[in-house]
């Protein structure tokens, strides 16, 4: 890893990345709505038109469908396409080419032709954006067979696999919380992946293992903080994709530990946190002290008023208050 | 326009093993041989063999549920193809896609899908990726009547004429939407008209004359590949079987949707006998000539059977194969 490493905005991470991937590799485009404009996609998208010109820097009419399609079959036809949602809930006129087109493609067609696009959702949470702005609905991606599902937290992450998901020859479904966008973390300056795939251990502990998507990995480290004054040693496990999901990670932690709190930015009833728990269940019972405990969204549609959306939104308090429920049962 | 006497040929062999091929599937479906859903073109050679015959081996076509005719006439292999019907592992979707997924990437088969208007828009996108890359391709996207209700139409329709994208629209109207006659699912069977006010130019086509299709096909290719794409054609047609399998949806039938007389007066249309009429006529092949191509073309549809019944199945431990790209 190159020595050149140096603080970065999230969202500006993620735009190093297209730009160096751009660079490298010339079927690699950017399509989807505001890609010409700051207003939809923070400045992830900055320079690039200037960079690259409007052939491989697609701003589009309001065609969801159509564009994730098009972006599908163009990586069918060879090129590597990342299209971007700038907000998630728009992608659900999307679902057909994502799951009926680019997930199955692969399978059905016998491995004849691969489809190396990046679906790329962004997560708009508060603001009393209300339900159809604010949801998070990556797990919905990850339960189908054939689509990888990434989630990073940090601006590292965001970077590398962004990259990873480009060079990848499969769709991958790039999903993130536009409130981390402002947050800066160590990036190298030289292209890198992370893998895919592969989840980190953010802090080791002894007596429980928090796992957390996305921004919740930074309020279960808060959680951490705050537990060890109080005597509980919490490692935290950032799982960075939903799928694959790196379960040897996560089942050794629990060996461990012993317990699990699983915090997670989606629903609860059939969710990422329900898989996990499902998970180290079947494979580490045996070492397990306590059973693992959920901190999800409610089974809600996101409210808009912010006096709702206190009692909706999870964090750090909530993670602690299960943390303090699994040590003590 | 003139067609030399090669061309002519060309574009009767090709309707020929089409038909001769499709129909040679209805055997193996009624002794159950075959079981995955086939949907079969005969009547509608025409469609694929002229479209087909105007482009090159390098431009891409996509198509749906009926894609045989596509696939065969776009250069696809028919052994390959008779054996993933027959859900082989030599089929050309290694038995996993079956009748409603064919695809040779060699030949620009790019793939077919039986979600209605689902594959408009990846032909959409492989326009785009000629767009880009300045390759002088041409994208061909099979559609039928019935895709004209989906919203995707209308959004790659205006997408595709916003950016003058190499695509050629091509609706094969047989006035059948699985069971619903094109009268209960559009106000205007003028199915051409709808890409006008998206900026396309639009033709209405006899899809039974593969003359008038290759003649209408070639101008919409030279337009694309000059950069004044898109074109939308509307090609007039007919099924002589029913929506799926050998079944001919007649009236007073079980399925009981086309009246009796309708599939007659199409059936006088035929585009294959249209053809040798004209090829006699013209005297660019004699009855022993057509007669000798009808006999070389069943032989290749024997073979193909014979590759497909004597070819393993998939094995049971490669099921989780081909989920994700290495």
């Amino acid at each position: 890893m190159s020595s050149k490493t140096r603080k970065l905005a999230y969202s500006l991470a993620i735009n190093e990345a297209l730009h160096q991937t751009m660079t490298a590799d010339s079927s690699v485009f950017l399509i989807g709505q505001g890609v010409k404009s700051p207003w939809y996609v923070g400045n992830t998208a900055l320079g690039l038109l200037d960079k690259f010109g409007p052939s491989r820097v697609i701003d589009t009419p309001v065609s969801e469908n159509a564009m994730t399609g098009a972006a599908v079959g163009a990586s069918i036809a060879g090129m590597r396409a990342v299209v971007v949602h700038p907000r998630i809930d728009f992608m659900l006129y999307a679902f057909d080419p994502i799951i009926n087109e680019a997930a199955n493609w692969y399978y059905m067609n016998g491995g004849r032709a691969s489809v190396p696009v990046v679906i790329w959702g962004i997560i708009n949470r508060k603001g009393e954006q209300a339900a159809q702005h604010s949801q998070a609905l990556q797990v919905m991606f990850a339960h189908v067979p054939g689509l990888k599902v990434v989630v990073p937290s940090t601006p590292y992450d965001a970077k590398g696999l962004m990259v990873a998901s480009i060079r990848d020859n499969n769709p991958v479904l790039f999903v993130d919380d536009r409130c981390l966008y402002g947050i800066e973390g160590d990036v190298p300056e030289e292209l890198y992946e992370v893998p895919i795939g592969k989840g980190i251990i953010r802090r080791n502990g002894s007596d429980v293992t928090i796992v957390a998507t996305s921004y919740l990995v930074h309020e279960a480290l808060r959680s951490a903080d705050k537990l060890q004054q109080e005597g509980i040693s919490a490692e935290v496990i950032d799982l960075r994709s939903l799928k694959p999901l790196d379960e040897t990670l996560l089942c050794d932690s629990v060996a461990r530990t012993g317990r699990l709190v699983i915090a997670d930015g989606g629903w609860k009833t059939y969710g990422v946190a329900a898989e996990l728990s499902a998970l180290v269940h079947e494979k580490v019972f045996s070492s397990m002290k306590a059973p693992a405990a959920r901190v999800t969204l409610p089974d809600v549609p996101a409210p808009a008023s912010s006096a709702l959306e206190q009692a909706y939104y999870i964090g750090e308090q909530d993670i602690t208050r299960s943390v303090k429920r699994v040590m003590s049962s | 326009m003139a067609v030399n006497n090669a061309k002519l040929r060309e574009l009767y062999h090709s309707m020929l093993r089409i038909r001769c091929c499709e129909e040679s599937f209805i055997e193996p479906i009624l002794s159950k041989e075959v079981r995955c859903p086939v949907h079969l073109c005969t009547g509608q050679e025409a469609v694929a063999a002229g479209i087909c015959g105007a482009l090159e081996k390098k431009d891409y076509i996509f198509g749906n549920h009926r894609s045989h005719g596509h696939y065969l006439a776009k250069g696809g292999g028919m052994k390959e193809m008779v054996a993933e019907v027959y859900g082989k592992e030599t089929g050309c979707s290694r038995g996993r896609g079956g009748s409603m997924h064919l695809i040779d990437p060699q030949v620009g088969m790019l793939g077919s899908a039986p979600i209605v208007g689902g594959t408009i828009s990846l032909a959409l996108g492989a326009a785009m990726a000629s767009s880009i890359r300045k390759d002088k391709r041409v994208t061909v996207s099979f559609f039928g009547d019935g895709a004209t209700g989906e919203g995707v139409l209308c959004e790659s329709l205006n997408f595709a004429a916003l950016k003058n994208l190499p695509i050629i629209f091509a609706c094969e109207n047989n006035f059948y939407s699985t069971h619903l006659p094109i009268s209960e699912i559009r106000v205007s069977n003028r199915i051409f008209e709808i890409g006008k006010p998206f900026g396309e130019q639009s033709f209405r086509v006899d899809g039974n004359d593969v003359l008038q299709v290759f003649d209408r096909a070639k101008k919409a290719v030279d337009l694309c590949r000059r950069g004044k794409g898109p074109v939308f054609l509307e090609f007039v047609t007919y099924r002589m079987h029913g929506h799926v399998g050998p079944d001919d949806n007649i009236q007073g039938c079980h399925t009981d949707i086309r009246p009796k007389k309708e599939i007659e007066r199409w059936r006088k249309k035929d585009p294959i006998v249209k053809l040798e009429r004209l090829l006699l006529r013209k005297k660019a092949m004699s009855r022993d000539a057509l007669a000798e191509i009808r006999s070389m073309v069943e032989q290749e549809v024997r073979e193909a059977h014979e590759f497909a019944r004597t070819s393993p199945f998939p094995k049971k431990e490669d099921l989780h194969r081909y989920v994700f790209k290495d």
